[in-house]
C-alpha cells in the first residue's frame, strides 16, 4: 500500500527549544489522519514541515513515497493547505481570492475559472462571489479558505484547525464537505481541538504532547483502551464517597469539583453508587475521545 | 550568492496579484502623481521662482522650474517604490499574512519577494509616467531624450524597492519604519541635489550626497529631461545598478531569515 506521508524521527527546534521531538507516523492513501494535542504540542510546527514551509531540523520526510530534501516545487503542486491563521487576501473579492491563488499554481485561466466555480458551489459561496473578504462571517471565511486549499485539486489536504471559531452549524457543514472529499478518495491530515470532529472524521490519529507522540490509533480503539465504554461522573464528590471508592480499591480521577471513573470493571458500579450516594450527583455517559485526551495529556492549562 | 536562491519566472504571479489589486483602486492611485506636480508647479513656479533667479547648473544657465521638475519625478519614484516595499509589503506580510498563504503554494520566498520588488518598481514607473505627462504639458521635458525617463524610473524603482524590502526584513514593527524614513529618506529628499544644486553644499556634504541613490537618479533624470546627455552620467547609472545588485540579494536573504523559521 503506498503511503502519502511517512515521517521518521522528525524534529523541529527553535534555538534551544524543541517544538517537535522526534515523531514518526505514516498516513495511507484516502485516509483521514488526525494530529491532536494541547496548545503548543507542536502540531502546527509539524504541519509546516510537511508542506515545505519550514525546514525540518532532523529526521526523514517522505511524501507520495518520495524522500523530500529540497525539491519542494513539484510536491507542493500536489498539496492543499489550510493554515491555522486566516490569511485570505483582504484586498480581493471571494472569487478573485480563488482565481489569484490558482495563478500561484500556474493554472490556466480557463482551468482556474472552472474549478473556482465548482468550489464556490461546493462550499455554498456562489452567491457571494463578488463580496469583499472583510464583509464575510467567520464561517464563510473558513469555507473559503477550504475552497482555496482545494484549488490545485490536491492529492493531500492538510488542515490546521479548519473549524476553530465556527458555530455548530458551520462546523457541521464543513464536516459534511470533508466527509464527501474523503469518500472521493482524498487523503487528509487534520489538526483540531474538537474531539468530536476528530472522532467523526479521523480514521486514525495521534495525540501529541510537548513535541512527542503519546499514542496512535483509531478513535474508537483508543477510547475503548484508555477509558472503556462508559464514564461515571460524580460532582461534587462527598468525603464519604471518596473513602468508599478508596476502600474498595476503585481507580478514579479526582478533579476537586468533579470526580470521574474510567474503565469500570463492574458494569453494576453506577447503579450501586447511585443507590448508596443518591442519584443527583452521579451520571453515567458514553466515553469520548475527550476523556482519552484529558487522561493522556493531563488537565493543567498550557501556555 | 544568487545561486543559493530559488527563483523561477513564477514571481510574475506575485506581481500579477498586486497589479490586480492596483487595478481595482486605480482611480485613487492615479490621483497623486497627476495632482502632485500641479501643486509643486504652482508653489515653485508661481511662488518661489520669482525669488530664485536662474543659476548655473553643470555649466549652463537654468531657471528654477526646469531645475526642480525632474527632481520631482525622481522623488516620486523614490517614494512610490520605497513605500510599497516598506509599509505596504509589511502590511501584506505581517497583518494580512499574504506571504504565508503564498508559501503554501509552489511559490518560494525568493519569488514572493522578487514579485513584490518588481511590482513596487512598476508602481513607481506608472506614477512617474503620469507625472511626466503632466510636466511635459508645461514643456519641462525635452524629447526624444525624455523617452529614457521610463527605463530610468524602472531602474530607480528597483533600487528603492530593494532597499525598502531590506528594511522590511529588519524592522520589528511597522512604527520602526519611521527610523529609516527620518534618517535616510528625508535627508535624501532634501540633500540629493533635488531642490538646490549640490555645489551649494560644503564639499564634505557633496561627497556624502554621492552615497544617496536619489542623487544619482536625480542627475540622470534631470539630464534626460533637459536633453543634456554627458559621459559622466554613466557613473550615476552604474551606481544605481550596483546599488540594486547589492540590496536585492540582501532583501532576499533578510526576508528568508525573517519568514522561514
Ligand atoms: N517561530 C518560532 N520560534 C520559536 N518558537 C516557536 C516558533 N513557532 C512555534 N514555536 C513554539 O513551538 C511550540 C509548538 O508550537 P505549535 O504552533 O507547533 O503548537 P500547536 O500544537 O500548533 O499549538 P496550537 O494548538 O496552539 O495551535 C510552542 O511552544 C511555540 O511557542
Ligand atoms: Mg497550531
Amino acid at each position: 500500500m503506498p503511503s502519502i506521508i511517512a515521517v521518521k524521527n522528525l524534529r523541529k527546534t527553535f534555538g534551544t527549544f524543541t517544538a517537535v521531538d522526534g515523531i514518526s507516523f505514516t498516513v495511507q492513501k484516502a485516509e483521514c489522519f488526525g494530529l491532536l494535542g494541547p496548545n503548543g504540542a507542536g502540531k502546527t510546527s509539524t504541519i509546516r514541515m510537511l508542506y515545505g514551509y519550514s525546514p525540518a531540523s532532523d529526521g526523514e520526510l517522505y511524501l507520495f513515497d518520495q524522500l523530500i530534501n529540497n525539491d519542494w516545487r513539484t510536491v507542493k503542486n500536489r498539496i492543499g493547505v489550510c493554515q491555522q491563521e486566516d490569511n485570505l487576501d483582504p484586498d480581493l473579492s471571494i472569487r478573485d481570492n480563488l482565481l489569484t491563488y490558482a495563478r500561484y499554481f500556474n493554472l490556466s485561466k480557463s482551468g482556474a475559472r472552472q474549478i473556482t466555480d465548482r468550489l464556490l458551489k461546493f462550499f455554498a459561496l456562489e452567491n457571494r462571489a463578488k463580496t469583499n473578504i472583510r464583509e464575510l462571517s467567520g464561517g464563510m471565511k473558513r469555507r473559503l479558505v477550504l475552497a482555496r486549499s482545494l484549488i490545485n485539486q490536491p492529492d493531500l489536504l492538510i488542515l490546521d484547525e479548519p473549524t476553530t471559531g465556527l458555530d455548530p452549524q458551520s462546523r457541521h457543514q464543513v464536516w459534511e464537505r470533508l466527509e464527501e472529499l474523503k469518500n472521493a478518495g482524498l487523503t487528509i491530515l487534520l489538526t483540531t481541538h474538537y474531539m468530536e470532529e476528530a472522532s467523526r472524521l479521523c480514521d486514525r490519529l495521534v495525540i501529541m504532547n510537548q513535541g512527542r507522540i503519546l499514542v496512535e490509533g483509531r478513535p474508537q480503539e483508543l477510547i475503548q483502551h484508555y477509558v472503556g465504554r462508559e464514564v461515571i461522573e460524580i460532582s461534587p464528590p462527598s468525603p464519604k464517597l471518596l473513602s468508599y471508592l478508596k476502600n474498595h480499591g476503585l481507580r478514579f480521577e479526582n478533579l476537586g469539583q468533579r470526580l470521574v471513573i474510567h474503565n469500570q470493571a463492574d458494569a453494576g458500579l453506577f447503579t450501586l453508587l447511585t443507590e448508596l450516594f443518591g442519584d443527583l450527583r452521579c451520571t453515567l455517559r458514553p466515553a469520548t475521545l475527550e476523556d482519552v485526551f484529558l487522561h493522556l495529556t493531563g488537565r493543567e492549562l498550557r501556555e | 550568492m544568487m545561486r543559493d536562491f530559488s527563483i523561477s519566472s513564477r514571481w510574475v504571479r506575485v506581481w500579477q496579484r498586486n497589479f490586480s489589486v492596483y487595478r481595482h483602486t486605480w482611480k485613487i492611485s492615479f490621483l497623486p502623481p497627476l495632482l502632485e506636480p500641479l501643486f509643486y508647479l504652482a508653489a515653485f513656479g508661481i511662488g518661489l521662482s520669482s525669488l530664485v533667479n536662474s543659476f548655473s547648473y553643470r555649466g549652463q544657465e537654468i531657471a528654477y522650474l526646469p531645475f526642480i521638475a525632474p527632481a520631482l519625478l525622481a522623488i516620486t519614484i523614490m517614494y512610490n517604490a520605497f513605500f510599497e516595499t516598506s509599509y505596504a509589503s509589511f502590511v501584506r506580510m505581517y497583518y494580512q499574512k499574504t506571504f504565508d498563504a503564498m508559501l503554501a503554494t509552489p511559490l518560494t520566498i525568493e519569488e514572493v519577494i522578487t514579485g513584490e520588488i518588481v511590482w513596487a518598481a512598476t508602481k513607481a514607473g506608472i506614477a512617474a509616467l503620469l507625472m511626466q505627462s503632466v510636466i511635459s504639458l508645461w514643456g519641462l521635458v525635452h524629447y526624444p531624450e525624455g523617452l529614457l525617463l521610463l527605463p530610468l524610473a524602472a531602474l530607480g524603482g528597483l533600487a528603492f524597492a530593494a532597499i525598502g524590502m531590506v528594511f522590511t526584513a529588519l524592522v520589528p514593527n511597522i512604527e520602526t519604519f519611521n527610523l529609516p524614513i527620518f534618517l535616510f529618506i528625508t535627508p535624501m529628499f532634501l540633500f540629493s541635489g533635488t531642490f538646490f544644486p549640490l555645489q551649494n553644499l560644503p564639499t564634505w556634504a557633496q561627497w556624502l550626497a554621492q552615497i544617496f541613490p536619489l542623487t544619482h537618479l536625480t542627475i540622470l533624470i534631470r539630464a534626460c529631461a533637459l536633453g543634456r546627455p554627458e559621459l559622466s552620467l554613466l557613473w550615476s547609472l552604474a551606481y544605481l545598478m550596483a546599488f540594486f545588485l547589492l540590496t536585492y540579494p540582501l532583501a532576499l536573504r533578510g526576508m528568508r531569515k525573517r519568514l522561514i523559521k
